[in-house]
Parts: C-alpha cells; structure tokens; sequence
C-alpha cells in the first residue's frame, strides 16, 4: 500500500466493510509523526470550506447489545429470517404486558460505560419516551431521559491523536423495521402501504452521545471504529453496520474559524458504513460551505445521504424540538447500582484495544501500524499473544497474521480466524522455524495456506518433506555447481559484467533446491564460485 | 341454550352468553340458600361432594339469565367454558385429585384482565373485538386454584369513571336500586357480587374504582397494596397506581382471594417480593374477633364539607363498633387529603396518555379500515374507538407532560404525591394501625346524574385517592343503609403491606355486624325494595366547585412562575370542557 507525503493532511487506514482501504482528510494531528494525504479524494471545494470555517461535528451512536433475549421479555434476539417470529406479546405492545428488564443490558451498558471511561450512576432509571410510529409497538419507547446509566466518558483515537469526549450512555429498546411498499424507493412519501416487522422491536440498544469534539469526516469514522473496536473487545455488541447492530447519526455544523457560537445543526441518516460517515460529513462541510458563502441561512434539519449520487438529502426540517414528552417508566423499578455490582462487571472487562495497542509497542517493539493492527478485533489479537507466549517473535507473528494468514483466509474464504486450522502454536512453530534459521520465506509461503486449510504440525510436516535448509556445504557446491553447469551461458554473461544476472541465476538455484539455501549463504558460495571461476 | 345478558353483548362476537336453563330445578335443590353461601363455604361444598363444581356454577349462570338483562354486570359470559371447568374440577375430585382453595367457586373477572383466548375489552369500543393472547397472573392463579371464571364484568372505559356510565357497552346498574349506577369503575364486579351472580369478583382500583364501587353495591371490595398482587394482564391505565383486587360478600371471602393472587410475580418488575400472610388463617383464628390493642385514627378531614349527612352517620356508627371491640379510637389529620385529588388527575392522565397510545388499530382492535395516511389511521381509530372520558384524560395526560408543563404539572403533582404519603407516614408512626373514613361522600347517584359533570364525578373519589397515591391496602366495608336504602361504605386503610391489619378490622367488623350479609334480593331471590331516583337529589354542587377549586389553585400555585392565570384558566376549561376542535387538535 503506497503512502506517500502531500504535506497536507493525514491519511488514515480504515476498515470500510471489512477491507483495508484508504481513506483521507486534510486536518487533525498525527500521532506517529507522518503526515500523509492521498489528495485524489478531497475536492477543492472542500479545501476552501476549511480555509473559512471549522467544522463541528457530533456523533450519535445505537448499538444493538449481545444479550441473547430481548430488553424486556425473553424473546429471542437472533436473527430471523421470517418476519414477526421472535415475538410476543410483551413486545407486540399487548394490551396488559408488562416490561421485566433483562439483567444483561444493564451489565453490558455498564461495561461500556466503564470501557468508555464514564461515570457510572448509582441510581438510574427509565423514562418512556412518547411518540406514535408504526414501528414502536407501544408507541412509547423506553428509554433513559435525565439519569442515564453512564456519563462523562472519553474516547481516545489512536491515529489522529484526539481524545473525544463522551456525553452520555444510555439504555434503551430498538423497534421494529417498517418496509414501505408500493413505491420502487422503498420511501414511506409515495409508498401505498408498509409492512412492519417487530423481530428487532425490544431489543436492547445503548445509545452513545459524543461531545462535539470532532472536526473532520475522517476524525468521525476514526471515532466510531475505534468505538466499534471497544465494544466489540468487551463482547457488548456484534456492532456490524451492514445488519444494523451498530447504527451511527452525525450532526453537523460549520462555523467561521474563531467564532465561539455553534452554526446550525444538520443531523445525517442513513450511514451504512465508516465510509459514508466521512464522505457525508465532508460532502456536507462543503454543502454548508457554498449555502454561508451565497449569504443563505441554514435551517436545522435532518438530512439523509444517498450512497450513488455521493451527497446528501433533505428528510425534514426540524420546527423547535419535538416533543417526547418523557415522564419516569413506571413499570420498572428505578435502578441502583451496588459497589459490588460495580465492582464485578469491572473484573470482567478485558484490556481494551488502545492498552494493548501500547504494549504491543512497548513490550514487543511492534511499529505503531502493526501494534494498531494487531489490536484491530479480540480475535486476531488473541492469537497473536498466544503465538507470541508459545515462542513466537512477535513481529514475525504479526508479519505472518498481516500477509500470509490473511491472504490464505482471503483466498478459502474464510471470514474468520477461528474457522481456520491453524493455531497459535503452529504459527508460533513455524515462526520459531525461520527464526532457528531452518526454513526458509519460500517455505513458509507454501505451507501458510496448508496449515489454514488443513491443519497441521509444521515441524513434523518440515521434517518429513525434507524442507529444511541444506547444512551440508559439499551438498550446497554441488546444487550450485549443477546449475552453473547447466546454465553455462548466463554465468558467462556474468562474469563479463552483465551484473543484473545474478537474480536469475539465484532463482535457478532457489528452484534447484527447492528453497533450500539460506539465501545469504547461497548469496556468499555463488559469488565465490563465479569469481573463483574467472 | 339461549344467548343473552344484555342488549349489548348480543352480536358482539357471538360467543357471549349461553345458559341452561333446563338444569335450575335441580341446581336450586342443591343450593338452597346459596345467595348467602360463602366462597369458603362453597370450596368445602365442592371438596366434599355435598355439592358438584358443576351445579353451582349451574345456579350462578341461572341468576345471571335472572338478573343480569337488568343489572348488566357482564359484558360476556362463556357458559360452555364456566361449565366445562366446572366439570374439570368434578372429575378431578372424582379422581381424588386435591382440590384447590377457590375449587367450585364461581369467579368475576372485570374486563380489563386478560384471559386467553377470551374478550378482554376494558369497556372500549377499541378492543370490542380484542381476544386477548395470555391470562392475567392474579388470574390465572385462581384459576390454579380451582376458580371457575364465569364472565367479564363491566366497567368505565380503560377504568376512567365512577360509575360504569363510562363504559363504551352498557350501564352497570346498582342492584339495590336500578335507577341508581354501580359506582365505577369495577362497577360490574360489585353488582355482579350483589346481585349474587358471582361469589367473588376480580376488581383493579387505580383511585378507588374498587372500593366505591363495593361501597355502592353493599360489598366488600380489598384494594391491596400497590404490587402486592401481580399487575401482568392487567390493562393499564395509570402503572404506578393500578392495583388487582378482590370483591366479596365478605372480608373472609375477600382474604382469601387476595392471597391466592398475591406474591411475586417474574412478569411483573413492580410486584412486592415479600411473602404474602396467611390471611385467612389470621382471620379464623379465635382472636380475630376482638380489636383490643388496635389503634384507629379517624381521618378529620375526610369528614369536613361535602359529605353526606347519613353517609358520616353510618360511618361514625360503625367507628363506634369498631371502638366496643376494644379499639382504641382517636382523631387524626390527612391535612393534604383534598388537594390528592388534584394531583391524581394530574398523574393518573399522564400515565394514561402513554398506556393508551398503543391502542392504535396497527396491531390489534378497532383500526380504520380506509385511512389516507399514516397519521388519519392512528386518528380515525383513535377517534372513532376510544370514549369522550378516556379522549379528556389523554388530553389532560398529554398536556401535563408537555414541555414548559411538566414541571408545573407532573411533576409537583409527583411531589404532592410524596407529601399525601409522607402524611400518611406520619398518621402510621404515631402508633396508629388503621385509617377510617367514609369511601365515598355520598351513596350511589342516579344513573345519568352526573355523567356529564366530569369534575362532579371526580369528587366521588376524593377519599380513595389519597391511600392509592401512597400506595396502601384499604377496604371497603358496608356500614349500613341510607334512608332511601342505599349501601353505605367504611373504608379502612392499614400502612404498606398491611392488608392482614385491614383484613382484621373488617372481620372482625363483619362479625358484629351484618351489614355484608344483606342482598338487595332478600332470601327468595326477589329484587328487593327499589326506591325511585329523584333527579338532582344528591347533587353537591359545593363539593364539585371545590374540587375545581382545588384544581385551579394547584395549578396556580405551580405554575406562577411559567404560566399567566388567565392562560392556565383557559387551558384547564379546555382540558375539563373540551370541544371538538380542541379534541381534534390534541388526538392528531
């Protein structure tokens, strides 16, 4: 991947949809010091934006929590293919049922909460939240108004360097899914009819507030990755975006640099990945932009992006704030958080992504790319500290994870590194095989993709194929020999100067061996033979 | 077989009323004297095989074709099913199963519990043709004990209103004197007692809608403590007042179907988990009889203005029986008792306004079947299935909790509620057991009377409000009769989960007296004495304009600083005198 100097911006590595891709913005400090800018992505519009005003920019986020029942009922929350299945009456909103609030989110809310470095209340509750929707079974959505769980968080971004502050956290029951009918959109505006599905209705949400601390698209897909990261690391929430556990709403506002007041407000919806947060965001610093600079005055309003045309639409204004008249739910009781209990949901959060990030550093020597990496999700993470207690070097460990592993998983299709064969103590085997200096990088390449299909212990694999390094220096000479013999002609170009066919000559001996010379010694006994020859 | 009960349920959904009556003959033998039989009794009946669960259920059905096309305490009545579970518990017996405490006895259940596979309306036209998917635990905990569920008893719409006028079906009429309402909102499970249709009927009080009621009807109605018994199945109207209760000819009767519906429940966040009494057992005891050591504090205020003469008289008599079996009386001060009132009309419509929002014809119930849009679907079913009572307390609700309102309204009507609560705290730490009063300041009123007078109406819950804002176990107990024959009701209110100190009182009450035990049929069954209602007789328009005072005053005295009196007057008259437009305008 080519990262090269522009001098004006960072670039940043982010996953977009489970791929390495890049993706780009002027602006924010750079941690590692390298201060990169892919500038094909940017429009100059959007670089005289940022030459006027400062971008404001605040993220809301809904993650879905991995309990496996529901908020308030013991409906299932897998997924399910056919409509109004994992229903019942407590979440259809019948007449007479009553919500029983499902231990689990509160002890997942807390987790987060904790892992976001939040304040936890002691004493919390639920409000209902009042508005009629097809898709909110009570047309009340329960949810925490005034004394959330967790408040006065912080989120730390390792690429740009920012902290992001953490408004608040909260509890909270997801609704069903409308599909608008009767209209190609799938727009409810010309649909005749809508269908409600209410699998989803009741299932346990944390919403998430940030301060408006960031600045940039690419600081807000920074942000809600790494939030991502954390609560997948806890194990709080699957947060994918494609199926909807992680749902992330940005507002928007620009203002002239130096100006102390907050412009209008403009909330984007409809972000199904990392990717649209930022496009969108900067697509709308740029809208904002042209609209203050042609003397027109925004209006708070909320905006939806279109994926094709690359922009954003107006949904509907905003006229003063709704009101959702929230009163406390009386169906629950308010909710106290011991110290125990605070206490044992804390003994359950396992180090966090930015903790190992720095050990990996610190402790391992790791670049601050491949710390970052090997710290990207649990899993990968998991396998590379047990390949490196089982004797592995951690850089080799995490070249191998990086390159060949992924690779191989790319090639069998494997979506996880769990359904691959390979184990930390066949990696942390073959590692310690090159490291002993008896296999070569040709032999690893061959086996990787063996041992993540099939399985397998490299030693005994190594030992009986035969492919470790020739020791033997008269076995060596006569490989060598063989080859010169063979290729008579190249060596004698060789020798009267064409220097550049060394490299050809290597790979005879290479194949001749099967990649069984070290290559320095194979380098050395060459250049001894061919100019011993002359 | 016949269909019938009344007018009403005929074609509602065809599954209503079916009765036998080829098989009274017989049943009338085998019950003999069974108006005054009680639930114990007729468990013990059934255990024994004096009788079969069948034949009572038999004579109860026969009394509902008697009674009910004039009382119209049902609004639906599952012959088959009532004699079909009657037959279950016969055949169990036969197998020498053990029978439960409630085997055989034939059990009301007012309409807004659910039963599975049964109607279950709330008196709403918006649920009319709603069969409800489940069963309420409080019912389906008789029925483990052996009930047999006989029918769904009237009530106000969604429990708002005093006098069943509000249900969206029928009038629940007092079987003392038809002229006159059953009170409300249980009012078709106290006429349905009265009149002998059922031996125990499950009511909710929310405010009062079991104890007025039971007042009217000349029973005994227990309001338990807020959680004391299970509220899953129970149609919302206002969650954290709502309560589940039992009424009986008898504070016996009463006591035992509140323990068999109380305890914790895992659908219930809100359900006490303590271990509930033996209350029945506490009650056969030898000492059940006697009050000595028993501390009663007479509510002052409960009988300051607006109280019927003859109702202060009847309830001052029967202090002073409580006080021959060796209570010791003294007076005592509720000194927010009347402003409760206000702000339970606050709370209670707040919480409303959410509960009834999911009644919107997406789901289930009535739905208009032609909307244009989204929003005309959710206002024409709304409009067109919810009542004129149930549409006002919306609107009260949803205005209370409005922003730049909630403050001055929700939430110092909560802080008025703490303060009722705290009184009542401090009435119970001055050594005093038990709180009397009267349940309601006047005897039942003249059906129609007040039905347009919402403020009017309120007023007859004016003390039951308080002990259900603090969320305490109170009873009503008949006391003795006004001069034109009406019922006339103590109330007792014992401190939190003290229903066992209430239950005491009225026993023991009961056991002196024999108010309770009287019918409005006498012993032949003949509807007994009906006096004629004179139009505007009871009419109290002191008490009325006094509450609207109370209204106004609280709202002033909250919202001087957010509101203009003059705004705060209009809105009120909006809120308690809505228009149309103002109706419209609000539900869409």
């Amino acid at each position: 991947m080519a990262l090269g100097f522009t001098g004006l911006g960072v670039t940043v590595l982010c996953r977009v949809r489970g791929r390495r891709t890049v993706v780009s913005l002027a602006g924010g400090k750079s941690k590692g010091g390298a201060v990169r800018q892919k500038k094909s992505s940017i429009s100059q519009g959007y670089l005289d934006a940022l030459e006027k005003y400062e971008p404001v920019v605040g993220i809301e986020v809904h993650a879905q929590l991995a309990t496996k029942t529901k908020a308030f009922c013991s409906c299932s929350t897998k997924e399910s293919k056919l409509p109004n299945t994992n229903v019942c009456p407590i979440c259809m909103g019948h007449p007479g049922t009553l919500p029983v609030l499902n231990k689990s989110v509160v002890d997942l809310a807390i987790k987060a909460g904790l892992a976001l470095n939040c304040d936890i209340a002691k004493f919390s509750k639920f409000d209902r939240k009042n508005y009629f929707y097809p898709d909110t079974p009570k047309n009340y959505q329960i949810s925490q108004y005034d004394i959330p769980i967790a408040e006065h968080g912080s989120l730390d971004l390792p690429v740009s360097g920012n902290t992001v502050g953490i408004t608040r956290l909260h509890m909270e029951e997801d609704a069903g899914k409308l599909t608008h009918m009767g209209s190609g959109s799938g727009r409810i505006a010309d649909s005749t009819h809508s269908l409600v599905d209410y699998n989803r209705s009741g299932t346990a949400l944390i919403e998430i507030v940030s301060e408006p601390d960031l600045r940039s698209g690419v600081q807000a897909a920074e942000y809600g990755q790494e939030l991502q990261k954390v609560l997948r690391f806890i194990g709080a929430s699957d947060c994918n975006m494609q199926d909807g556990s992680l749902r992330l709403d940005v507002n928007v506002s620009i203002r002239e640099k130096g100006a102390s007041k907050f412009g209008t407000k403009i909330e984007i919806k409809n972000l199904n990945s990392f990717g649209s947060v930022q496009k969108s965001i900067e697509h709308e610093i740029e809208r904002q932009a042209a609209a203050l600079d042609a003397g027109e005055k925004l209006q708070q309003e909320t905006r939806f992006w279109d994926e094709k045309g690359l922009k954003t639409l107006l949904m509907r204004v905003k006229e003063g704030e709704a009101d959702y008249r929230y009163f406390p739910e009386p169906d629950i009781p308010p909710l106290k958080v011991s110290d125990e209990m605070l206490q044992s949901v804390k003994e359950t959060i396992p180090e966090l992504p930015n903790e190992r990030r720095t050990r990996y550093q610190e402790t391992y020597g790791l670049s601050d790319y491949d710390a970052m990496l090997m710290s990207d999700d649990k899993e990968t993470s998991d396998f590379f500290e047990q390949s490196v207690d089982l004797g592995g070097n951690p850089k080799t460990v995490a070249n191998l994870l990086l390159a060949e592993v992924t690779l191989a998983r790319k090639d069998l299709k494997m979506k996880t590194l769990s359904s691959s064969k390979l184990t930390p103590q066949s990696l942390a085997d073959l590692v310690k095989l090159r490291e002993d200096g008896l296999i070569g990088s040709k032999v690893i390449k061959a086996l990787v993709p063996e041992l993540v299909k099939d399985g397998g212990d490299p030693i005994v694999i190594v030992e009986e194929r035969d492919l470790k390094f020739i020791t033997d220096p008269k076995q060596i000479d006569d490989i060598l020999q063989g080859v010169l013999n063979q290729e008579a002609e190249l060596a004698t170009k060789y020798k009267a100067g064409e220097k550049k066919l060394m490299g050809p000559l290597k790979g005879k001996v290479m194949a001749a061996s099967r990649g069984r010379i070290e290559p320095e010694l194979l380098q050395k006994r060459l250049d001894e033979l061919l100019s011993a020859d002359s | 077989m016949i269909g019938f009960v009344n007018g009403l349920s005929i074609g509602r959904n065809g599954r209503h009323v079916v009765s036998r009556r080829g098989s009274r003959g017989a049943a009338r033998c085998a019950m003999a004297g069974g108006d005054t039989r009680s639930a114990l009794e007729i468990a013990e009946g059934v255990r024994s095989g004096a009788f079969s669960a069948e034949e009572v259920t038999r004579e109860y059905l026969d009394r509902i074709v008697d009674r009910d096309s004039e009382i119209c305490a049902f609004l639906s009545v599952d012959a088959e099913e009532a004699l079909e579970s009657a037959r279950r518990i016969d055949r169990a017996r036969e197998n020498s199963e053990k029978l439960g405490s409630l085997a055989g006895v034939p059990v009301a259940v007012k309409d807004n519990l659910c039963i599975k596979g049964s109607s279950t309306t709330a008196g709403s036209r918006i649920l009319e043709n709603y069969v409800a998917p489940y069963t309420a635990t409080a019912v389906q905990r008789l029925q483990a004990a052996g009930a047999v569920l006989i029918g769904k008893t009237n009530m106000d719409e969604y429990g708002m209103g005093s006098s069943t006028e509000k249900s969206a079906f029928t009038t629940t009429r007092n079987p003392w004197d038809t002229s006159r309402v059953s009170g409300g909102s249980s009012g078709g499970s106290a006429a349905a007692v009265a009149a002998r249709e059922c031996v125990i009927a499950v009511g909710s009080d929310t405010g009062g809608s079991i104890r007025q009621p039971a007042s009217y009807c000349g029973v005994t109605g227990l309001k338990c403590t807020y959680g004391r018994v299970s509220r899953y199945g129970l149609l919302a109207y206002a969650s954290s007042l709502d309560t589940v209760g039992p009424l009986a000819t008898s504070a016996v009767d009463a006591a035992l179907a509140a323990q068999i519906m109380a305890g914790v429940d895992r659908l219930d966040g809100t359900s006490l988990p303590d271990d509930v009494p033996d209350f029945v057992g506490m009650l056969q005891d030898k000492s059940g009889a006697s009050l000595e050591g028993v501390r009663i504090g007479v509510i002052d205020e409960a009988f300051e203005g607006g109280i019927d003469d003859q109702v202060a008289e009847k309830v001052n008599d029967a202090i002073s029986v409580l006080e021959s079996l060796g209570a010791e009386v003294v007076r005592t001060s509720l000194p927010n008792l009347r402003v409760a009132t206000s702000a339970y009309y606050i709370l209670a419509p707040s919480e409303a306004s959410a509960n009834l929002a999911r009644y919107d014809g997406v789901r289930y119930g009535e739905r208009n079947e032609d909307p244009e849009n989204m929003s005309s679907l959710y206002t024409m079913s709304r409009k067109n299935g919810l009542g004129e009572e149930v549409k006002r307390r919306i609107m009260v609700g949803t205005f209370a909790l409005s922003t730049g309102y909630y403050d001055a309204f929700y939430l110092r009507a909560q802080k008025i509620r703490t303060v009722v609560a705290q009184d009542f705290q401090s009435a119970f730490e001055k050594d005093i057991d038990l709180l009397v009063s009267p349940v309601s300041p006047t005897p039942a009123m003249g059906v129609g009377e007040k039905a347009d007078d919402p403020v009017s109406m309120y007023t007859q819950d004016i003390l039951t409000i308080p002990a259900s804002l603090a969320g305490l176990p109170a009873i009503s107990v008949p006391c003795g009769f006004s001069s034109t024959g009406l019922p006339i009701g103590l109330q007792v209110i014992g401190s939190f989960g003290k229903e066992a100190d209430v239950l005491r009182a009225a026993h023991a009450y009961q056991l002196n007296t024999d108010f309770h035990a009287k019918s409005p049929h006498g012993q032949d069954g003949q509807v007994g004495d009906l006096k004629e209602y004179e139009n505007g007789e009871e009419k109290d328009p002191g008490l009325s304009s006094g509450l609207l005072e109370g209204l106004e005053v609280l709202a002033l005295r909250v919202t001087s600083d957010v509101l203009s009196p003059n705004l705060l007057r209009m809105r009120l008259n909006e809120i308690y005198a809505p228009n149309d437009d103002v109706l419209e305008d609000i539900l869409s």
